[in-house]
């Protein structure tokens, strides 16, 4: 098993299948009345967030917590960063305190790759800036799965700002590893071709949203990020919309088994109309159960043995 | 547990229909011992815990024709050397649709060795819900016991050194029914 997982690139179809295999083993567990497991007793996980964080945040926490380990929650706001405190000597605070893993969420990409040379335990990227979102993917992955049944040859249409979407960039590389065909969809200024490129040779590229959808098993929308933006991809929220907004008309456009699906937070009207949302094609509140699933199995698998 | 080098020599024990002989007579006994396994549970231990529980079973039923429930019970979770080893995989639990609660249940597994298994499993079970008692069956039992623990039904005692080990191989999992013993027979 690997030490740390800072990016969907350090999974092998292997691994990543085991930890799918091991999601749906922790889902199970999760069915019961005493959801508490013993596996992490005496371990001790640091949630390292320097960004704002809603689902990722309290679903490493509960994931932590189901499996016993203690929880020590760290947010950049209140803490002795606002004083100055640079990653370097917080790291070294954490590692003084014998964090056995840390969870981190930065904006500055390749957080999580620095902090893990200063520290001894494992770190987990949990978001870094523009970069990976490595267990967002997995427990994409796992949704897919559990609703289609298969990844191997799964038609996945990743649609909007994969510019600025570390959750794009994670789900191309995992899922390519795991088979899928993946298609980017998106105004041009969104996706650079040589992003697109270096991300996969297999990944596809299209500005059509339209002629993509009819052919799609899976359909993930993703956020437009603005709070990253400092340029004007699109002449107004509006057009986007128009263009590359999932609403009920275009949906009727999927193949019958299609899902819809969306990392949250969501921009309702913006790149999904509300009924789209809450559609039952909707995987959305799926993914955020399995979510938890899932950061359970990394977790397990990282810390679990010698 | 120092394991024997896999070149070591090996002694067949059980194979074939002698171990179907031995699984008849546990069925047996546990018809015995519960008056006819009403209100009873088989939990398999995976791996091979798990289809050992189905033949009892299917056994049973075909003695006395009554269904007894079968599920299967993951220990990783609770086992006392997680940490020592590599990080394993899960197996699968699975309860009957009737659960465990206010039922007997009895654990099933290969080998009893250490008693540190049928430990982890007395943990997971009490997370599972509150039987009204729990046994344990095992195939062989090759003592070296590390906890107060001891077998309800067993199918075969091997007296071994602590040096040899026991391998059991079932035909669902393994391909073969056989019961060896390796090492130790210089």
């Amino acid at each position: 098993m690997i030490k740390h997982l800072r990016s969907a690139a350090d999974l092998d179809a292997a691994t990543a299948t085991l930890i799918l295999d091991t999601a749906a083993e922790m889902a199970a567990l999760s069915g019961r009345e005493v959801k508490k497991l013993p596996a992490l007793r005496g371990r001790t996980v640091v949630n390292l967030f320097y960004e704002d964080s809603t689902r990722t945040r309290i679903s490493f926490e509960a994931a932590a917590k189901r499996l016993s380990a203690d929880v020590i929650n760290f947010s950049a706001k209140g803490s002795s960063v606002s004083k100055g405190e640079s990653l370097k000597d917080t790291a070294l605070t954490l590692q003084a305190m014998g964090a056995d893993a840390v969870v981190i969420r930065h904006s500055a990409s390749g957080a999580p790759h620095r902090l893990a040379n200063w520290v001894d335990g494992s770190v987990v990227n949990a978001g870094d800036g523009t970069h990976e979102h490595p267990t967002q993917a997995l427990l994409d992955a796992y949704t897919m799965r559990s609703r289609l049944g298969r990844l191997d040859g799964l038609k996945v249409a990743i649609v909007g700002d994969v510019l600025h979407s570390r959750v794009a960039r994670s789900n191309v590389l995992l899922l390519t590893t795991l088979g899928a065909q993946v298609t980017l969809v998106g105004p041009p200024t969104l996706i650079p071709l040589d992003v697109a490129a270096a991300l996969s040779e297999k990944t596809q590229v299209s500005y059509d949203l339209d002629a993509v959808l009819p052919d799609s098993d899976v359909v993930m929308m993703l956020r437009v990020q603005t709070e990253r933006m400092q340029d004007s991809y699109f002449p107004s929220a509006r057009e986007y919309s128009r263009r590359y907004g999932l609403d009920m008309l275009r949906m009727r456009k999927l193949p019958e088994h299609a899902i819809v699906m969306h990392p949250g937070p969501m921009n309702r009207g913006m790149e999904i109309a509300p009924e789209v949302a809450d559609s039952p094609r909707s995987t959305i509140v799926e993914q955020v159960a399995n979510g938890v699933s899932v950061r359970m199995a990394v977790l397990y698998l990282l810390l679990g043995g010698k | 547990m120092a394991q024997p080098r896999a070149d070591a020599p090996s002694k067949i024990i059980l194979a074939g229909s002698d171990l179907h002989r031995v699984v008849d007579r546990i069925a047996h006994q546990i018809l015995e011992k519960t008056s006819g396994a009403t209100g009873t549970v088989l939990l398999g231990i995976p791996t091979r815990g798990v289809p050992l529980a189905h033949r009892l079973a299917a056994r049973i039923h075909a003695f006395e024709g009554v269904e007894v429930p079968v599920g299967s019970l993951d220990i990783t979770l609770y086992r006392d050397d997680l940490r020592l080893k590599a990080t394993r995989a899960l197996g699968k639990t699975e309860l009957p649709p009737g659960g465990v609660d206010g039922l007997r249940v009895i654990l099933v597994d290969d080998v009893l060795f250490s008693g540190r298994s049928v430990r982890a499993a007395l943990d997971a079970l009490q997370e599972l819900g509150r039987p009204s008692s729990v046994q344990l069956a095992v195939l062989v039992d090759r003592g070296h016991r590390q906890l107060p623990i001891r077998a309800d039904y067993v199918g075969k005692n091997i007296p071994t050194a602590l040096s040899e080990s026991v391998k059991v191989a079932l035909t669902e999992v393994d391909g073969a029914d056989e019961v060896k013993l390796i090492g130790g027979l210089t």
